[in-house]
């Protein structure tokens, strides 16, 4: 019991209090790139996560294996033939999506946020644990990529998922879905976050002083 | 213009690397407080994306031919092994020009520009002088974009209005994203001619 409620708490604290991309700002490139629509959101999302999963398992279970020394090297060898096998995953059976998404398949062996979790995490901890953390970052930036997806396509096309939303009166803000669009709608969602943490923070602040003050 | 300069100038200020295609965001983000550091930044990233241009090439040319699915992980592990190699020669033979880029070069090697250039180079299939010029290209168009935010993050740090919710990775965001829609407007450069 006490070791499901581990995991479930390694999973939300992914999800949502430690976000890979609102709270801990990681792994922007991929995030950036891709999500002008919500629809290839989810597609780098998902490509993501497999990659994430796949190499937190093998990390962990090789841990004792692999030497100190050489460890970040061995890491982004396992992330790269995780990612490898993604590419060639999605070429074969999603070829538009893989157009759509082009050279940045392969970058997301360049993502800070996997190597990070595996030096951070997968590296020091046991196969369910690293499972269970896995899954809660990965599903945190499925969900960061897909809200900045929706968003910006809601905005600058008028759809969700190709569907459209607003009547044929509807002006898109095309700026939305070319790169300026990227850098302040995330800016603004940071933005977002930052204000709940403070709000967060007032509340504690408060509740602490009454509690001196009974 | 010949096809090369037209390779430079569109990947210097057109296609910018960052304020395009978002690469290279962690550094652009992290090292823009300072302008002057900044400035050594982008001359090393200069540096190892030329060192990444000829390496891809060969590798493309000599190697990968014979097995492409090895492309991601042998990229990774030749460039990140060439420039240890070349940081260690300049260790050795010029101390001063180690302290103005030694420091970044392990930083930048796995940076996604830099992965990114090779990938892209690879996929738009150039041969080795195309690929050096558009590594320069990239390169210098790090070093612009890099050095013009430092300079207006040194500007705004001087604002004392602005609330404290604002101050950070938000408003670095939003900055980079008027940036970017300055650089849109070259878009229009070559269209007429």
């Amino acid at each position: 019991m006490a070791k499901e409620q581990l995991a479930y708490d390694e999973f939300m604290k992914g999800l949502w209090r430690e976000n890979p991309v609102f709270v801990q700002v990681l792994g922007l490139c991929p995030l950036l790139a891709v999500t002008n629509s919500a629809i290839n959101g989810l597609a780098m999302g998902l490509a993501s996560f497999f990659v994430l999963l796949g190499s937190s398992i093998l990390v962990s279970l090789f841990k004792s294996y692999i030497p100190k020394q050489v460890r970040i090297s061995c890491f982004i060898i396992i992330i790269a033939t995780f990612v490898t096998v993604v590419d060639y995953t999605l070429a074969a059976a999603l070829p538009v999506i893989h157009k759509e998404l082009g050279a940045f398949i392969p970058l997301i062996v360049a993502n800070c946020l996997i190597l990070g979790r595996m030096e951070a995490f997968a590296s020091r901890n046991t196969l369910r644990m690293s499972v269970a953390d896995a899954f809660g970052m990965g599903a945190g930036f499925l969900f960061a990529l897909v809200s900045l997806g929706a968003v910006r396509e809601i905005l600058g096309v008028g759809e969700l998922f190709g569907i459209a939303l607003f009547g044929a009166n509807f002006e898109p803000w095309v700026i939305m879905i070319l790169p300026p669009g990227g850098f302040i709608t995330l800016g603004v969602m940071l933005l977002y976050f930052n204000w709940l943490e403070e709000k967060k923070n007032k509340i504690d602040k408060q509740l602490a002083t009454e509690d001196g003050v009974n | 213009m010949g096809d090369l300069g037209w390779i430079f100038i569109s990947t210097l200020l057109i296609n910018n690397f960052v304020l395009a295609y978002f690469l290279g965001l962690c550094p652009f983000l992290g090292v823009s407080n300072k302008l002057e550091v900044s400035f050594r930044l982008g001359l090393a990233t200069i540096f190892v994306m030329v060192v990444t241009a000829l390496c891809a090439w060969f590798l493309n040319t000599y190697v990968l031919i014979h097995a492409p699915y090895l492309r991601l992980i042998s990229f990774i592990v030749v460039i990140a092994s060439v420039v240890q190699l070349i940081e260690m020669a300049i260790k050795k033979t010029s101390p001063a020009l180690f302290r103005a880029l030694g420091i970044f070069l392990p930083l930048i090697t796995t940076n996604c520009a830099i992965l990114g250039l090779a990938i892209f180079a690879t996929n738009k299939g150039y041969g080795l002088w195309e690929g050096l010029v558009y590594a320069l290209g990239a390169g210098m168009g790090f070093t612009l974009a890099i050095v013009l935010m430092a300079g207006m993050r040194q500007e705004v740090e001087k604002v004392n209005a602005m609330p404290k919710l604002i101050r950070g990775f938000a408003f670095n965001l939003i900055i980079s994203g008027i940036l970017s829609m300055a650089f849109m407007g070259f878009a229009g450069l070559f269209s007429s001619s």
